[in-house]
């Protein structure tokens, strides 16, 4: 067997697996089954990390997910974590981990030398300190700070693992499967509800793993569990998953779990996830979470080799390693005792067990005073020595009254600490339990709960094995709705402890340089959480963030305890009128990646592609996102730049025809008797006496009288009407329409169905777009005469059943071709082999905002900030004069609404027509006013014009349209500002002659 | 007051730290007071330190019905920044930024004011276009704000990941180095110390459970679970329990309230320079001094006063950092939490005078309220002392709402706070 | 994240659903006064107690429906249909 301090035929670790790991460089041999901690304690070290704020050298006080202070790196590259608990990590050939918070080694940091200057840094002393001089805070002092505070380094590359998540259901989930979780998780499971068991550490068992001494039917404790797990895992409504933590608790009974797959593993599958979280929705819900043996608070009790005494039991127990060869025990509690008789059976010598209690008795203290073990009765740890490992403990008599008395040495490489054990209540408080205070175990308990949650074992003070089994079999028959149990006969088992002690020890002399420590992790003192209570932090949250004790990772969960112990000590107050702070979920910490599970890289967010999508990519179309879409935004040609591709786009729609996939604009369609009614209601624009095969521009409002979204409707049948949306409106518009029609207009007798991803849209935009579509449309007739602009004809397309629409956002004679999306593909292709004789050309979305922009068209959303009325981007032409009620007209009737200085929306035009304006650039009235000062509008589109030769622009500005031909300057970030003029915003073909043509 | 530097520590060292008394008196209520503060958050508190300093006031209680700053004072990520875009929204913000810089030394508390820049991250064409529009504003209000090409944002904050190849990647940023982050527990205590320190009480542990008024409508004083308490002026400065408090002297306000949740990661060694938001995929993040990075989650959608939320909305934006910040995908969530936010349809605040003669709200501070709050607790102090609102807080009153003009940065900017 | 009982398709999560305000809030003909179409529009209870409140399953049916849940715990009372009295439930709002 490797590491001198590992005892040959104890632990659960395979002897005939040895593993080979490496600890800040040097070569470390375990076996499978060791954590870091234990494997590094098996070779007698229990140096493994340095505090936060002194540097103070520490090893492990706990076994599990508990630890404070043994925090390491693991991993390397990309796979490189930091602040992973060493009782945690389970080892395997290969892993690599370093220690943490030190300079330049573990041994020799020279951050320790802030423990010299621990007088000057008390709870707080950044709050006092620093401010002199004035500006020196984020340049000097914040940064020295910063480097001396956190703990691990960040990991520094990307990381290459993949997470998963897991919706699941359930009738019962059991979080911990100690004795409790497996009892209720077997009574529930023989009724055949379906549960999911679920544990942190790497095999179910718990408190039970650890247990050499107890007997169920005859069996020891760990065959009992493995008899259970077996049973278990034969039932097929039971799901169980080890190393896994229930880690938030939400509303309505939704548990999340999160479960390492393959940390533990040295060649995980390729295909396998690092960690899954499971959002479990139970209907019921069974927390057997056990229960965390409390640290004693005395001068130096963060010596490394100082521990709990239930983590001795679990290395000796589940690991075969002694923690020491010479222990001092000290405790408050019984189950102190059984620990000390295991380690004495197992070679450990023990020095003393100082007990706090006056008179311990028991069965547990007579058989370890039978066993020849010296016990210490009223006696207290006045300080513990050592450096790099603690060396002795000074054992002082605890007198009458409290008073301590002259303490002697003890020698000792080990001193095991037992305050009893606190009821880990994190997930009951999360699920907005109350908790209780029982005076008899000096510890709060589970209350009322709101969600459908119950505690059994431990976690609600329930200790001795017997009756732990019985909770845990009455949960699980209560969660499954069931009478009848199994039943186990608990034949030997320890009397559950008594006693139990919270807060500072008592001790010899004011102390004033020593140091307690509360929490370990943070390095706050019993008199950093004195002198919180001193400056009038009274309720334990401020003294929690004055001091930041339980503010670690560890979370407080052996540290709150004892703090509010000690606030109700300085106060004279009981525990309970202090209360605890706020559990904060996570119960342990979850990786960010696991939470992200899938949602990464593409999978992001879902991407829409628009039919024409492929044929778009290989053209070399360049994209960009609108919403969740992904849209070409322009096609460039072997060496053309971004302007130069939009300029030809721009120029073959002006000059024969463009062609341009619309398929992203929302389309929902509107029937049914009352649908005339409805969008005279919906739109600000009058419908009724749109024909049956015409189209109108329409435009939709809040009630708060602000634009909401606009597009052209098409009349298809007299009770049916083709809406258009804008890309990023659609959903809106619909949950909009439905709301209104669902809660407001009940009388009107309506379907509304989104036909956005049914339809594309093939849009043919230019003077030479009949001549390329006439030949396609299966005999329509689309002249002029018989299909003018803003009409809309039902046919078809090469077969294809199409709403053809002419219509035009460009200024041009245009056509927008509806097919169905699944034929969209073979009709654009058959246009563009129709049009490729006229000089059709593909145009991308910056094309399109030109020419809408050469023709003063609007963009919601671009124009329109939520703030704009109709009549503010010149539309109030469209609002209905004569309609009793529409959506906003209330509001549009305001004063305000309508005042003469509100944004309206103007052309812009450069006195230098080729200098460019910057889209949100300010206007302002004269050329160099100094700031503050306010603007006169602001641009909302700026696009070089093909066209026009130059550049043009729309603004937004104070009372514009009545100030047409004023100059204005638009102050540049870099440069003088550029001098204005306000025109007309339709700067290209007024009069429509090209659109009606 | 005890003066707090290094000597006056270095002083209590030698004495053991045992001289250090209270940091501010926390006291039974008094029957009767000029004014009495409904809220002990950093806004309240901050107003009652204000009346007292700088209006001269005296006989000023501040009632808190919990533990003192125990709202959305302790729950918020620390952000503090004035790039809004209306002029109305940037000049109450640059107020309070403007406080934020001489804060730790007008309140002698350090309250780490960090000014580390923010970078307001573009994905999208139409994120540039607002996000440009912000800087050219702010640059004509006087208030830095300057635009940075991808290159030039991963060179300020190199965590950043400006892969062309993300899903929605980074287009540009837009950059207010005056930003930063603040601890914000101490600015709750140093406002409670110093306004102790000028006379005011704090009282803690009192809910208020009516507010009186005599048959005019006057106020005169509140009822509180610690007895009624007499006053001519009550400002209510309750955050997410505004329409509860307010309702009592029967006003609605146009307030619903959402929860928000935060989350803080273990904490690293120094590795995230500056506070990056980022809108359009929902995530805001900074590191803390102590090491934690300080994530901002969305809302849940619907009203509750639980100050808790579905995990999926922390999950939603831890998604969003791993796509930004991919290294930090191996960080893990070491807390999570939730608060009550007031937000108002057009997600801008009211500090101002209410119908009832002398009372006064100030609250819709929403998601953003942190960073305001030595701003809006001065202005709050000014509106309450003269009965009048100040100029930069007399666009944000309540009647806004009633006569449409609203100040709306949320449908304006689309950018959350 | 809350299980929501749709009065038509049974329960289901949260993330199914769209939110849609506080309930039984009736819009006013066009001709009421400011502040009326203030009240409407914008100020609400904001109950920090029972809540009658609108969800939308929009990734379901569709349906606009009503609930009854207490702000202060977030359990749900009741759900109900669009244009139905609120129910009775005995507990204080």
């Amino acid at each position: 067997m490797s590491g001198v301090f590992r005892l040959a035929g104890r632990g659960r670790i395979d002897p005939s697996r040895p593993v080979a790991f490496r600890f800040d460089g040097r070569l470390i041999r375990g076996y499978a089954g060791d954590t870091v901690a234990s494997a590094l304690l098996a070779e007698g070290r229990h140096l493994m990390g340095r505090s936060f704020k002194y540097h103070r050298p520490r090893g492990p006080v706990s076994a599990g997910s508990d630890e404070p202070n043994a925090l390491i790196g693991v991993g390397e590259g990309g796979r490189y974590t930091p602040n992973l608990r060493a009782t945690q990590v389970e080892i395997h050939d290969g892993l690599v981990a370093v220690s943490q918070n030190r300079a330049p080694s573990l041994r020799f940091d020279i951050g320790a030398l802030n423990t010299l200057a621990a007088p000057l840094l008390p709870a707080g002393f950044y709050y006092k300190t620093f401010m002199w001089p004035r500006g020196f805070w984020d340049k000097v002092y914040e940064p020295l700070i910063r480097r001396a505070a956190g703990l691990g380094r960040a990991p520094e590359a990307p990381d290459p693992d993949h997470y998963a998540l897991h919706y699941a259901h359930c009738d019962v989930l059991v979080a911990g499967g100690g004795p409790a979780g497996l009892a209720a998780a077997l009574a529930a499971g023989r009724m055949g509800a379906r549960v999911i068991l679920c544990d942190e550490n790497a095999e179910f068992g718990g408190s039970l793993l650890a247990d050499a001494y107890s007997r169920i039917d005859g069996l020891t404790a760990m065959d009992w569990v493995a008899r259970m797990v077996a049973e278990l895992e034969r039932l097929p409504n039971v799901q169980l998953l080890t190393r896994c933590s229930a880690f938030h608790y939400g509303p309505h009974n939704m548990v999340a779990l999160n479960q390492r797959l393959t940390d533990h593993l040295a060649m995980p599958p390729a295909d396998m996830p690092r960690e899954r979280i499971w959002q479990v929705r139970a209907r019921e819900v069974v927390l057997a979470a056990g229960a965390l043996e409390r640290a004693l608070v005395f001068e130096g009790n963060d010596r490394p080799g100082i521990m709990l005494a239930s983590a001795a039991r679990t290395y000796l127990h589940r690991y075969g390693v002694a923690c020491g060869r010479k222990a001092v025990v000290v405790t408050a509690d019984d189950a102190a005792y059984r620990v000390a008789l295991d380690l004495a059976e197992a070679g450990v010598k023990i020095a003393a067990i100082a007990d706090l209690r006056p008179v311990p008795g028991g069965t547990l203290v007579e058989a370890a005073r039978a066993r020849g073990i010296r016990i210490l009765p009223a006696t207290t740890i006045q300080r513990a020595h050592g450096h790099l490992r603690v060396t002795g403990a000074e054992l002082a008599p605890v007198g009458e009254g409290g008073a301590v008395g002259k303490g002697r040495a003890v020698a000792c490489d080990l001193v095991l600490m037992s305050g009893g054990f606190t009821p880990s209540l994190h997930l009951h408080s999360q699920a907005r339990g109350a908790l209780r205070f029982d005076d008899a175990l000096g510890v709060y308990l589970p209350g009322e709960a709101i969600e459908r949650v119950r505690s059994a074992g431990a976690c609600r003070g329930v200790f001795a094995l017997d009756a732990v089994l019985r909770d845990g079999v009455a949960a699980g028959l209560a969660a499954a709705g069931g009478e009848n149990g199994p039943e186990w006969r608990v034949t030997r088992q320890d009397a559950p402890g008594t006693g139990g002690f919270a807060g500072a020890l008592p001790r010899r002399g004011p102390g004033h340089l020593a140091l307690a420590f509360v929490d370990f992790q943070n390095d706050v003192t019993a008199k950093d959480v004195k002198l919180a209570v001193r400056e009038g932090f009274r309720s334990i949250e401020h003294v929690k963030r004055y001091t930041t004790t339980g503010m670690a990772t560890d979370q407080g969960k052996g540290s709150n305890v004892n703090a509010l112990a000690i606030v109700s000590n300085v106060l004279g107050r009981r525990p309970e009128e202090i209360g605890l702070t706020t559990y904060r979920p996570p119960y342990t910490p979850v990786t960010f990646g696991a939470f992200a599970g899938h949602a990464r890289g593409d999978q992001f967010d879902p991407l829409r592609l628009p039919p024409m999508d492929g044929w778009a990519r290989a053209r070399g179309a360049v994209f960009e996102d609108v919403g969740q879409w992904r849209r070409a935004r322009y096609f460039p040609r072997a060496g053309e730049d971004m302007a130069a591709a939009v300029a030809r786009e721009c120029r073959a729609v002006r000059s024969a025809a463009g062609i341009f996939d619309a398929s992203t604009l929302g389309k929902i369609e509107v029937a049914g008797p009352d649908a005339a009614e409805f969008m005279n209601r919906f739109y600000v624009n009058a419908w009724t006496k749109l024909g049956v095969g015409k189209c109108r521009y329409g435009l939709v409002c809040r009630d708060s009288g602000f634009v909401y979204d606009d597009g052209v409707v098409g009349r298809i049948a007299a009770d049916r009407f083709h809406v258009t949306t804008t890309t990023g409106g659609a959903a809106g518009v619909l949950n909009m329409m439905e709301d209104y029609l669902q809660t407001e207009w009940a009388d009107l007798d309506v379907w509304l169905t989104s036909v956005t991803e049914q339809w594309a849209v093939i849009a043919l935009q230019g003077p030479r777009a009949r001549e390329i579509l006439a030949p396609l449309v299966d005999g329509l007739d689309i002249s002029a005469a018989s299909m003018p602009h803003m009409t809309l004809r039902e046919g078809s397309i090469g077969g294809v059943p199409m709403r053809l629409f002419r219509v035009s956002f460009t200024g041009e004679l245009g056509y927008e071709i509806n097919v169905p999306s699944g034929q969209a593909r073979a009709v654009w292709d058959r246009v563009w082999q129709a049009g490729a004789a006229c000089g059709l050309t593909p145009y991308g979305t910056e094309a399109m905002h030109v020419l809408r922009a050469e023709k003063g068209y609007l963009i919601v959303g671009q124009e329109t900030d939520g703030t704009m009325t109709p009549g503010d981007v010149g539309c109030g032409w469209a609002v209905s004069k004569v309609k009793p009620d529409f959506i906003g007209k209330r509001a549009l009737a305001l004063p305000a609404m309508n005042a003469p200085d509100r944004l309206q929306m103007v052309g812009v035009l450069t006195d230098d027509p080729l200098s460019m304006l910057e889209e949100g650039m300010q206007l302002v009235a004269a050329a160099h006013i100094p700031a503050p000062t306010s603007a006169e509008g602001h641009v909302t589109s700026s696009y070089f014009s093909p066209a026009l030769g130059r550049s043009i622009a729309l603004a937004m500005v104070k009372g514009g349209r009545g100030r047409m031909g004023t100059g204005l300057y638009a102050p540049c970030l870099d440069g003088p500002p550029l001098k204005v003029t306000l025109v007309d915003p339709v700067f290209y073909d007024p009069e429509g002659a090209r659109l009606n043509g | 007051m005890q003066k707090f530097s290094v000597f006056s520590l270095a002083r209590e060292a030698f004495g053991r730290h045992l001289g250090w008394r209270p940091q501010w008196r926390s006291v039974a209520p008094k029957p009767s007071y000029d004014i009495v503060i409904v809220g002990g958050g950093g806004h309240g508190l901050g107003a009652a330190y204000y009346l007292a300093k700088q209006h001269g006031l005296r006989n000023i209680a501040v009632v808190e019905r919990g533990w003192l700053a125990g709202g959305n004072t302790a729950r918020n990520t620390t952000i503090i920044r004035s790039n809004y875009l209306f002029e109305e929204s940037s000049s109450y913000y640059e107020h309070a930024l403007k406080l934020w810089e001489g804060l730790s030394e007008e309140l002698n508390y350090n309250v780490m004011f960090s000014q580390r820049g923010c970078l307001m991250v573009a994905h999208t064409v139409h994120d540039v276009q607002v996000f440009k529009r912000h800087v050219h504003a702010n640059r004509l209000n006087g208030i830095d704000n300057e635009w940075l090409t991808p290159e030039e944002a991963k060179a300020f904050c190199p965590p950043l990941n400006i892969s062309p190849n993300i899903r929605y990647p980074v287009l540009g940023a837009a950059l207010q180095r005056r930003a930063g982050t603040a601890r914000h527990d101490a600015v709750a205590w140093g406002f409670a110390r110093a306004a102790s320190e000028l006379g005011v009480d704090i009282i803690e542990n009192c809910e208020v459970t009516g507010i009186d008024r005599d048959p005019s409508g006057k106020v005169t004083g509140v009822q509180t679970t610690r007895g009624p308490i007499r006053a001519a002026k009550v400002g209510v400065s309750a955050a997410g329990h505004s329409s509860v408090v307010m309702a009592m002297a029967g006003i609605r306000l146009p307030l619903q309230v959402n929860p928000l949740q935060a989350l803080v990661s273990e904490p690293v060694k120094p590795a995230f320079p500056c506070v990056v938001m980022s809108n359009t995929i929902h995530a805001y993040i900074s590191q803390s001094d102590k090491g934690e990075m300080v994530i901002g989650a969305g809302t849940d959608s619907y009203v509750s006063y639980t100050q808790r939320g579905g995990l999926h909305i922390p999950a939603h934006t831890l998604e969003a950092i791993c796509e930004l910040v991919p290294d930090f995908r191996r960080l893990r969530m070491l807390r999570s939490w939730g608060g009550i936010t007031d937000n108002t349809p057009d997600r801008s605040p009211i500090t101002a005078k209410t119908s009832v003669p002398g009372l006064y709200v100030n609250c819709g501070w929403g998601t953003g309220g942190f960073k305001a709050t030595p701003g809006a607790a001065n202005l709050f102090a000014w509106t309450i002392a003269r009965d009048e609102p100040h100029p930069i807080n007399a666009p944000f009153t309540i009647d806004r709402f009633r006569d449409g003009t609203l100040i709306d940065e949320a449908a304006a900017a689309a950018v959350a706070h | 994240m809350l299980l929501i009982d749709c009065p038509y398709c049974g329960p289901r999560a949260e993330i199914e659903f769209a939110y849609g305000g506080e309930a039984h809030i009736v819009r006013p003909a066009a001709d009421v006064s400011e502040a009326e179409w203030e009240a409407f529009l914008y100020l609400r209870d904001n109950t920090k107690g029972v809540l009658a409140e609108r969800w939308r399953h929009s990734h379901g049916c569709g349906r606009f429906f009503n609930a009854l849940r207490d702000t202060r715990t977030d359990r749900f009372l009741a759900f109900y249909e669009i244009g139905t009295p609120r129910p009775e439930t005995g507990e204080a709002a």
